[in-house]
Order: structure tokens, then sequence, then C-alpha cells
């Protein structure tokens, strides 16, 4: 239970660190700024609960692990805790490099709270575990960075804590060891172990999590089901995008990803939903609104105004086109200023997709462009159950018996 | 999707947060008070030092083929240039009754301070790794140090023991007060030990400033001179001030020559023995206390 904890770091304007210094300069005051790297965060995780806590970097997640650690002190509010914990932070706990395996498991699990003969009679199982029982005799320094955290991560597990504090174990290792993870995060929670996870794996949280805390600039946003955190994250992962892609528009400047002879020109484009209400983020299922303005320098007549959605692997994923859905959109004079408007259903995965507007007329082969502006803007689309592939659509799957297979003979063509 | 949530109203004690709070006491839960000298019970802050002084210890002892060795040859050579120094070149110890085995021994309790002060300078960074990632009392880095350089001394005490069986020194019970001279010269050094482990995480010139002061001390302790070279008797007394020499002294008559003043009588009485007494008492208050003062901050400050 966490309850409006604030976690203020002084950075001082330059460091005094020496003697030498003070004494030199002993009435200059060393200023510094306030930095609030964790402001008023308020929680409470019950027994057995799984937590998760994303955040972008800086967010102050680590921060507040560490308070709950016990590692920093908090500036204001209270922390209080039932039971003992165990922490893994930063890549593994401190182990020693010029000792073997077996001191530093030792060493660590009485860091950890063991008394020295509990630590002694799980050895074995946190080496097993590691699967590093041949390499028990050699100095850590010797270790690979993926053996030090597998050893460090079976530490951790075997002290039998009842609450467990990890940060970012799933940023290493390779496949094979997070699923062992994964296994042993399904086993900690069906022990009934609490878990508060810190991490960027959107996926991981909304596999395990029962609950998560989304963190921004030291401030909790959102709390609660993960899957709505999720979708926040994304959000806020992307909201400084849009800023940026604001100002490009704005700027006007002719760059290399714009294309045409200038007959008319894309000034400004956005994104909305089908609310009219300007968006990064739209949800799978919803409406995607494009609307684009045109700004015709000579006469068109009947142009083929479209755009062309690509993934971040820069695939097409989806054109539309006015000569496509065969509407006449009428002429243009120039000076004419008018705005397009492109709307299509979200089904597209959960990711980042750009959006390449373009005016062109129909030449006698293919378009000719007045203008195209590549990449020109973007939006991401967020969802629950991701399949892996480039849309989610709506299906059906039915699985019915059609006959009893009773005789053997049967799958070798024999007829009933 | 909305992002009105942004603000957080003020905190105020809610009547959830508090019964939260009753129920997870009930329940034996406690408050999170952060990291500091000494959190936890006693027993496992005397495991936590016993495991990293002994680990530590016994890297130094097994980490190289004749690790043993090794750790006699330093003062051994040390012992055989000032031996050759101060009989032939500046005679000035010559007259010293025993002086082969007094002053390997100076040279080993000198090394048990050095040992532990030097170490504790850099102990905090040195053990970074377990600071910022581990919860646990603080008090244990200085004194684990502490801890290894005593284990190294029982080793090293051990040489000094056949040296003084060798040069056929008469064994006395009053051999035996080595053991509370002993405790004092630790209380003594545990105390710089937490003052210099804590004032280096604030000032890195501690680090060289240490080196030549511990120097200074070397040369300011009978050990490779009497006592009694010092033909100022004031100047007798301020040297006897300095804990190491109360040891060097009191070894001297109760070890190797009964009829060399004691520690007491070199100082001038038991009044001005509370000089170096109450010195050792004073650092290690102040070593506790401004351990326990920067203790809480030492992991954001690494």
């Amino acid at each position: 239970m966490v309850d409006g904890v604030r976690k203020a770091f002084r950075r001082p304007h330059h460091q005094t660190h020496t003697l030498k210094e003070r004494a030199l300069h002993p009435l200059r005051r060393i200023g510094h700024d306030e930095f609030l790297a964790v402001d008023d965060v308020s929680f409470s995780v019950e027994e057995g609960e799984f937590f998760g806590i994303v955040g972008r970097n800086g967010s102050g997640k680590s921060t507040l692990l560490k308070m709950l650690a016990g590692i920093y002190g908090h500036d204001a509010g209270d922390i209080w805790l039932r039971g003992r914990l165990s922490t893994f932070i930063e890549l593994g706990v401190g182990f020693n490099p010029d000792l073997g395996a077996r001191d530093n498991v030792m060493l660590n699990a009485i860091m950890l709270g063991l008394t020295p003969s509990m630590a002694r009679s799980r050895y074995d199982a946190v080496i097993d575990f590691a699967e590093l029982r041949e390499f028990e005799e050699v100095k850590l320094k010797n270790y690979s960075s993926g053996m030090h955290v597998r050893l460090a991560f079976s530490v951790m597990i075997q002290v039998d804590a009842d609450v467990l504090l990890i940060d970012e174990v799933l940023a290493v290792g390779d496949a094979a060891f997070q699923q062992k993870c994964f296994d042993q995060f399904n086993r900690l929670r069906d022990e009934g172990r609490t878990m508060i996870l810190v991490t960027h794996d959107m996926g991981a949280v909304k596999r395990f999590c029962d609950r998560a805390m989304l963190m921004e600039r030291g401030r909790t946003i959102e709390l609660g089901e993960p899957e709505r955190v999720g979708a926040h994250y994304l959000d806020v992962n992307f909201s400084g995008d849009r800023a940026a892609s604001v100002a490009q528009i704005g700027a006007g400047a002719d760059d290399l990803s714009r294309q045409g002879d200038g007959r008319a020109r894309i000034e400004r484009m956005w994104v909305e939903d089908d609310q009219g209400e300007p968006r990064m983020l739209i949800q799978r299922g919803d409406t995607v609104v494009v609307r684009f303005e045109i700004s015709f320098a000579e006469d068109m007549a009947e142009p083929s105004v479209g755009l062309v959605v690509e993934d971040d692997h820069h695939r097409p994923v989806f054109a539309g086109n006015s000569i496509w859905v065969a509407r006449p959109v009428g002429n243009f004079k120039a000076g004419d200023l008018v705005e397009a408007t492109v709307s299509f259903e979200n089904v597209l995965a959960s990711g980042r997709y750009t959006v390449t507007p373009y005016v062109a007329s129909r030449g006698s082969a293919d378009l000719e462009f007045a203008d195209r502006r590549k990449d020109f803007g973007s939006f991401v689309s967020a969802g629950p159950n991701d399949t892996g592939a480039i849309t989610v659509l709506d299906h059906d799957v039915v699985v019915r018996t059609v006959g009893t297979d009773s005789s053997p003979n049967l799958r070798t063509g024999a007829t009933s | 999707m909305s992002t009105e949530t942004t603000d957080v109203p003020e905190r105020v004690e809610t009547p959830e947060v508090k019964d939260a709070v009753e129920r997870i006491k009930a329940a034996g839960g406690q408050r999170i008070p952060g990291p500091g000298a000494f959190v936890g019970t006693v027993r496992r802050m005397a495991n936590l030092t016993w495991t990293l002084g002994f680990l530590e210890f016994r890297l130094k002892f097994f980490g190289a083929v004749l690790g043993y060795l090794w750790q006699l040859v330093r003062p051994a050579m040390f012992f055989g240039v000032y031996y050759v120094l101060f009989t032939e070149i500046v005679p000035v110890s010559r007259d010293v009754k025993y002086f082969a085995p007094l002053l390997l021994f100076g040279i080993m309790m000198y090394q048990f301070f050095g040992d532990a002060t030097g170490g504790a300078v850099r102990a905090v960074p040195a053990a970074e790794g377990l600071v910022r990632k581990i919860h646990f009392p603080r008090i244990v880095i200085p004194v684990s140090v502490v801890l290894t350089a005593l284990l190294n001394l029982a080793v090293n005490l051990v040489a000094v023991l056949v040296f003084i069986a060798l040069s056929q020194v008469p064994l006395r019970w009053s051999w035996l007060e080595f053991f509370p001279v002993l405790a004092m010269l630790t209380v003594f050094v545990l105390g710089l030990s937490l003052l210099l482990s804590a004032l280096f995480v604030r000032f890195r010139d501690i680090a060289p400033i240490w080196e030549v002061v511990s120097l200074a001390l070397f040369y300011g302790t009978p050990i490779l001179y009497p006592i009694d070279t010092i033909d100022s008797r004031g100047l007798q007394q301020v040297v006897m001030c300095n804990p190491l020499a109360v040891m060097q002294q009191q070894m001297r008559h109760s070890i190797f020559d009964p009829s060399a003043d004691s520690a007491v009588q070199a100082i001038g009485g038991w009044t001005m023995m509370l000089i170096p007494l109450g010195m050792t008492v004073g650092t290690f208050v102040l070593g506790l206390w401004v351990y326990s003062r920067i203790a809480p901050h030492v992991a954001e400050e690494l």
C-alpha cells in the first residue's frame, strides 16, 4: 500500500565533490533545482495481486520501485508493506566479479533476508534453475551477461519473498529464458505471491497483470485494467510525435518526400475519430477519419484525391482514392481551398501507421501527381487481442462434429 | 481515450487509506522507512557483516596462489628495511630489547589500522552494486571492512608469534593485556572507518588526504623508535595520545620488556590516559553519527 509518495531529487547546478572546493569557496551557496521524480503517487496492491507499472523512460517508475524496495528514501507520504520483499532491480543484484557462483548466491540470498543456513539449503535449487551447474566454479567476471541475469533472477525467486519487485527483467535474456520467467510468474501467481512488475512490455502487462498503473512525469495518469492502461500508454508514447508532426506541417517547407508538379498543394492534414475530435490514437473497430486541405494553384477538373496508409515496415496496408469510390469530386479553379476527408474502419494491428495523401490528375497511363506528400502524418492503432497479423478482422470459427470415426478403416478410404 | 485524469487531486488522509493501513498493521505489516544505517534486526546485520567480511578475507587469502605468503611479503620487506635502518644506520633502536619481534608486531598492528581505514574510505562506492539494488543496513559496509582487517590481523599475528617464539621472549600472563587494548584500538578504527567512508561519499578528496594522514600517524607512533628517543616530555605525551601508540607502548611493556614504561606511565598517569580513551569513544560516536546521517542518501549520491 503506497500513499501519496513523493520523491524529489536535488539536482545541484554543479557538484561540490571535494573538500578543496569547499575550502576555496566556503561562502558559495550550492544552487540546485528540485526535480520531482515521483510526485504524489498513491496506490495499493492487494495480497496475491499482480501489479504492473508502465511508463516511458524517465517517468519515475524505477524510482518508485526503488522507494518500495527501501533503496531510496521518500520525501513525503507513507509506504506500508506486509511480508518480506525480494527485489530484482536494474539487471540483477550486485554480484562480486571475483567470486564464484556459490559465494555470490549466498551473499545475495543473505542480503535479501535469508539466514545463512537457509541460503545454503536453497543453493542447489538456485543453481539448477539458472542452469549454471557446470559454471559453478567459474568467477562471475567470466560470466556472460545472460548468465548473470539468469543467476540473479533465480536467486530472487528462490528466497521465498511474499512480495516481489521486478524491474525490466524481460528486457534481457533469450526467448527460452523469457519463457522460463513467464512460467515462474504464473507459478508465483498461483502460489498467491504479490508481484509488482515494472516494464515497457505491454504484452507482459496484459498477459499477467491484474491491474496496472501508467506513470508520466512522476504522476499516475491511469490506474486500472491492463487493457485500458496499455492503450493509454501507447497514446502517451506517441503524443510527442503528434507535436512534432504538427510542427512539420506548419513549416510547409518543400521536402524530399514531396512529389508533384505543384498544380495543387496539400497544406494540412490531421486524423480524427468519428466524433470529429483530433486523435493520435484510434481504437481498433473505430473509424479513422483523415482530413487534409488542398489549395489549387491551377484549375483542375475532376482531380483524383486519395491516400495510402503504410505500417512501420513501409508496407502499404490500405489505399483509398476518389476514383475507386466512384464519386465525382468536382472542378476547381486556381485559388480554391478545399478539404478532403477519407474515412475507413480501423482493422489494423496495434502500432503506428503513416499516411501519404495525394492529389493527382488522371494521366494517359498513370496518375500525374499535383502533390503527393509521403508519410505526411501518422496515427496509432490500438486494441486488445493482437493476433500478430497485419489486420484484425471480425471472424468466426466453427467446429462441429460431422460424424463419428468409429471404424479405423475409414481413414484408408473405406466408405461407411 | 481521454487524458483528463492527468490531474491528481491533493492528497487527503481518506478513511480508506487509514483503513488500509490499519489492515496492513493488523496483519503484521510495517511501514517502509527507507534506507538507513541500521535497518532490520541485529542478527541480520551480524550475518551480513560476517558474510561480506569473510568473503572479502577469503578472496584476499585464497584469491592468489601463495595468498598467505603474499600477504606476509610486504610487511616482511618493510620489516627488513626498517630493521637495518634503525639499528645500523640511524641506531635509535639498537638497545631496545627484542626489537626485531617488537618491530614486526608494530608493523602488523599498523597494517591492521591501514587496511581497515584505507579500505573503508572507498568501501561505499566499491559496494555500489549492492547499495543501489538491495535494501540492507548500510552500516554493514564499513564494519565488514574492519572485520576483514581483523581477520587479516589474526593471520599476521601467527607470524609474529612464531617470530616471538624464535626470539625466545619469555611467556608471561601479562601477554593477555593485548586483548583489551586490541578492543580499544578496534573501537577507534571502527569509528574512523565509519567517519571516512561516510565523508568520502560527499568529498572525494578524502582518499588522498587520508593516505597522507595515516602515513604521518605511522611515523608518529613509536614503532620504529622507542618513545624515549623524543627529547621533549611534552611531545612524548602528545605522541602517546594516539591509540596506536598506546597499543605499541603497552605491548612493549607487557610482552617484550617489563622494564619499559607502560602506556599509562609514558603518557603521564591515568588522568592523561583519558585523552586517548576519550578520543576512541569520541571518534566512534562521531563516526556512527555521521554515518547514520549520510546512510539514507548514499544510493542517490553515488
